[in-house]
């Protein structure tokens, strides 16, 4: 099937998130929208999925217009999409969440269960997807629980797959069986729009690419094409992707986590017997597939969660009990994981948000009566310092964009000398400029000294911001590793494989990226 | 699936910091917070335009006319405008000022009996604010005045003291009385998670029972009376009559009215505010940064009930100084519920939407004696002003008002006609 986009065109508001995009996808092919986050990529997907209404262009199928009312009708004319946050009911079978919405019926109107069954039996062999249609998919780990999207995918007779951010949750191993799963619909003549803003994965995997930049194609590209060409066509200029730093000059280890067990609300040890050291002026990252009990353990630091075991030593005080409060007079400086919930009060202007944890001593408060004119003076001061974007300080801080947002968080926990700094996922959802920034500020807060915590999932950032990386799988710590360990290593480590066989493994073995990362460095620079 | 934030992750047993209930709740509160001085505007109008209605309906003379409409239209007409212009008039005059007064005093009663009135539905109005900023539903006031009165009244007519110092300490024994009684909430959310809104409505059917039963108690019942009353507040006690004996508008207005500047001053420039607003607005920021959400829910309960039991003190020491009974508090802890609201939680606004309330039930009393139109009436009215205001996205459809953050009409038409024109060349290629 032919799939055409034609003057696309979707505005909101003032903002023009779709502008004229013109779009071929030919049968059989590998075509990756590449683009950086809010580059218009999910809008575009979404009107072709009839989610939105466009506001002019037309989609053709085989040269034909079509429109599309809904995401039934798009389903309809064979377009499947398997969105970033999976549209599954934990608590249903494969076959029922396959089943979902068409579900075959018998007389009587009763599910016909064993048809539902034997419809995913049938795909998942045909494709070697491996996916046991009786599973509950909460059981199910994300690799297959995004494979049981794409077999619903299927299961509606899908011959254009869209695949939004599909790489976001997986390991590179799961990646690399994505990405053989991939070739292999592309060999049965499935087309499949792989969205996605990772450089490397476009380039292993895509017959043709398209960049968006501000709701505009600026370019079609190779995927024989250097990264750094496809980086400044996403962003516009030229960028350096690795983050410029020298080696670590670590200090005494000031900050240590002995022993520290974090419960769940059910009991179950989300952070399990993990041990750390944090030396002064080393960043160690905690890498982990999300939800390994990263988040916990940097919970438990800042004394949000309380442990049920264990000690967390900064500068020879134990913070254990302490509460967030004490943890951040300890001179802990903690950018959360989700900005807008944790980080920011959406409804409270800048420079409030610049002293949320600030406030009750000088010189923004005195007796107990706030200090405006400090209050200002600091956010003048930090707007600058962070290059925060933003029409004033008295600005409602959720009108900043997703990279402001953070520039704010950071402007607020670096304005203090700290003694730790804790950043969980700092660069999510930022723009390439944006992540430079951040990086570079966080290099140079450990160049001041200050022992660095990153948590994070992006093996890219992983890799260069690291001095030393600790992988955690299932809250324990698998171990810890130079900054400079192999990606495959590191991948098969955050699948719970301790060093020594990950090692092993992965030189018998290499991942399509893993190879990409040893190409890369044979290519001179 | 892991979606859920984990920012909830804690110790089995440790109270749930808020549920799913309170989140729904919290938006819901936002909207209507965060929904302009326009839309509050035109509840008020929509609100009286079905009251119109309502009063023409309830009129005999347009019910005998609306009979022959059609063989004399005018006649309905004339009877629609006459009763609903009377009705209103007649409230106008009740609550600002009588045009037929024959002294000047009577001429301006009707205002200062408004002042009078607005002054418990002020202060308790300020309290549920506070709570409303700091994502609290205190729905208690009633209870909170009913103690505040209690312990106000009881200082009042059983101590003996100069003239200053009584009603000095009075007052603060109404401000302790109600503080207490809302603490029970506050401790209660803050340490077990308890709701505060399942609570504090809890809460005030004791208050109700218990002011009934300790009317009846030599602690507050006067000696020798059979009634559940209790002896008169003594004038030491009393809030002094601001105009002279004619009316009865007294200190506590502007006391209220101070209170309104101080609750400013703690939300907008203290320490203690901005937290308040913090745990109000994202408590999950607002714990991240530090702060002890528990802490800030047991002092916000604090300052609202101390502030409904100063509404209490109004009632009990100022206007209704001839003894304490079981219906002190009438239903301004409701009221000003309503008041909050439509002040949107800011002071100034509550002080305004208590005058507009105050008013209100002062002129139905007067619309009700002249055009023999149903006090309630107003009560109708009333709500349909809080219905309105609590769904602003009819009040914008009504009116035709641009939805905050949206386009204006213009700009979309504008864009429609761009997009079109985008949109033209493709299609006749495609004819072509």
């Amino acid at each position: 099937m032919k799939l055409e986009l034609r003057g696309i065109t979707k505005v909101f508001g003032s903002l023009v998130a779709n502008d004229h995009i013109d779009l071929v996808i030919e049968p059989g092919e590998i075509h990756a929208l590449l683009g950086e986050n809010g580059a218009g990529k999910s809008t575009l997907m979404n009107v072709l999925y009839g989610l939105y209404d466009p506001d002019g262009g037309e989609i053709l199928v085989d040269d034909e217009p079509v429109t599309f009312a809904g995401p039934g009708d798009a389903m309809a004319a064979g377009i499947g999409m398997v969105h970033q946050h999976f549209m599954l009911v934990p608590v249903f079978t494969v076959a029922e969440n396959v089943a979902l919405g068409h579900e075959p019926v018998r007389g009587g109107g009763l599910i016909d269960a064993r048809k539902a069954r034997t419809l995913v039996r049938e795909i998942s062999d045909r494709f070697g997807f491996e996916v046991d249609p009786g599973a509950l998919v909460e059981d199910l780990p994300v690799g297959v629980q995004q494979r049981v999207e794409i077999i619903k995918a299927l299961s509606r007779d899908a011959r254009v797959l869209i695949l939004d951010e599909p790489t976001a949750v997986l390991t590179p191993q799961e990646t690399d069986e994505l990405i053989a799963i991939m070739r292999q619909l592309k060999e049965a003549g499935t087309s499949i729009v792989f969205i996605t803003h990772k450089l490397r994965e476009v380039r292993a995997v895509a017959d043709r690419i398209t960049v968006i930049r501000r709701g505009k194609v600026v370019g079609t590209a190779d995927p024989s094409a250097p990264e750094t060409e496809l980086a400044s066509l996403m962003v516009g200029r030229s960028v350096s992707l690795g983050v410029e730093k020298a080696p670590a000059e670590a200090g005494d280890a000031t900050f240590q986590v002995r022993g520290l067990t974090v419960m769940d609300s059910v009991g179950n040890a989300v952070v399990d017997d993990v041990d750390l050291d944090v030396r002064r002026g080393e960043i160690l990252v905690v890498a982990g597939v999300q939800g390994n009990g990263q988040t916990e353990l940097t919970e438990a630091i800042l004394g949000l969660v309380q442990p049920v075991a264990g000690t967390i030593v900064l500068d020879g005080r134990n913070l254990v009990g302490g509460g967030v409060a004490k943890a951040l007079e300890a001179g802990i400086g903690y950018v959360p994981e989700d900005r807008s919930t944790d980080g920011i009060i959406g409804t409270f202007s800048v420079e409030e948000n610049l002293v949320l944890d600030l406030f009750h001593s000088p010189p923004f408060s005195r007796g107990g009566a706030l200090d405006k004119a400090a209050i200002r003076a600091n956010a003048d001061r930090r707007i600058v310092e962070f290059d925060v974007r933003t029409q004033a300080v008295t600005a409602m801080a959720g009108t900043l964009s997703g990279g402001n947002q953070q520039k704010v968080v950071l402007a607020r926990e670096m304005s203090r000398p700290l003694r730790l700094f804790i950043a969980s996922q700092p660069t999510r959802g930022l723009d390439v400029g944006s992540i430079e920034f951040v990086h570079k500020r966080i290099v140079e807060e450990r160049d001041n000294g200050t022992p660095v915590i990153i948590v994070s999932t992006e093996l890219d950032e992983v890799l260069a911001l690291g001095d030393r990386i600790a992988v955690m799988y299932r809250g324990r710590v698998v171990g810890v590793v130079p900054g400079d360990t192999d990606r495959d290593v590191l991948g098969l480590m955050m699948a719970g494989v301790p060093l020594e066989e990950a090692v092993a493994q992965a030189a018998e073995h290499h991942t399509v990226l893993g190879e990409a990362d040893i190409e890369a460095e044979e290519e001179p620079e | 699936m892991s979606d859920e934030p984990t920012t909830e992750a804690r110790r089995p047993g440790q109270p749930v910091l808020e549920s799913k209930v309170d989140e729904v709740g919290r938006g819901v509160l936002r909207e209507i917070l965060e929904s302009s001085w326009v839309v509050t505007l035109f509840a008020v109008v929509a609100a009286l335009v079905l009251g119109a209605i309502l009063i023409a309906a309830a009129d005999q003379h347009v019910q005998t006319t609306a009979g022959y409409f059609f063989a004399r239209p005018s006649d309905f007409f004339n009877a629609l405008g006459s009763a609903v212009g009377n009705a209103y008039s007649a409230l106008f005059q009740g609550a600002v000022v009588n045009f037929h007064g024959t002294t000047f005093a009577r001429v301006i009663r009707p205002i200062t009996e408004t002042m009078t009135v607005s002054t418990p539905l002020i202060f308790a109005g300020l309290g549920i604010g506070i709570g409303f900023r700091a994502g609290l539903f205190n729905i208690g006031a009633q209870g909170q005045i009913i103690l505040g009165a209690i312990l106000g009244g009881w200082v009042g007519f059983t101590f003996h003291l100069p003239v200053g110092l009584h009603l000095l300490l009075a007052v603060v024994g109404a401000a302790v009385g109600g503080a207490v009684w809302a603490s029970i909430a506050g401790v209660l959310k803050a340490t077990t998670g308890a709701n505060e809104v399942i609570v504090t409505i809890m809460l005030n059917n004791v208050a109700v029972y218990l002011i009934g039963y300790l009317l009846t108690t030599p602690m507050l019942q006067a000696p020798g009376v059979n009634n559940p009353i209790s002896p008169p507040t003594p004038p030491s006690a009393q809030y002094p009559l601001l105009l002279g004996s004619q009316f009865r508008l007294h200190l506590g207005f502007v006391l209220a009215l101070l209170a309104a500047v101080v609750v400013w001053w703690l939300m907008e420039r203290s320490t203690l505010g901005l937290r308040f607003r913090a745990v109000g607005a994202n408590p999950h920021a607002a714990r991240t940064a530090g702060m002890s959400v528990a802490w800030v829910t047991v002092w916000v309960m604090a300052i609202a009930g101390a502030l409904s039991g100063l509404a209490g003190s109004a009632q009990v020491l100022g206007t209704e100084t001839s003894g304490l009974t079981a219906g002190v508090a009438a239903s301004f802890g409701f009221d000003a519920i309503t008041v909050a609201l439509l002040g949107r939680s800011k002071p100034l606004g509550t002080v305004l939407a208590g005058l507009l309330f105050g008013g209100l039930r002062a002129g139905g009393f007067a619309m009700q004696a002249r055009t023999g139109t149903p006090i309630d009436i107003v009560l109708v009215v009333q709500s349909f002003i809080v219905l309105f205001i609590a769904a602003p996205p009819l009040v914008r459809a009504i009116f035709r008002l641009p939805t905050p953050g949206g386009p204006t009409r213009a700009q979309r038409r504008a864009q429609k006609r761009a997009a079109r024109a985008a949109a033209q060349p493709v299609t006749e290629e495609v004819q072509a």
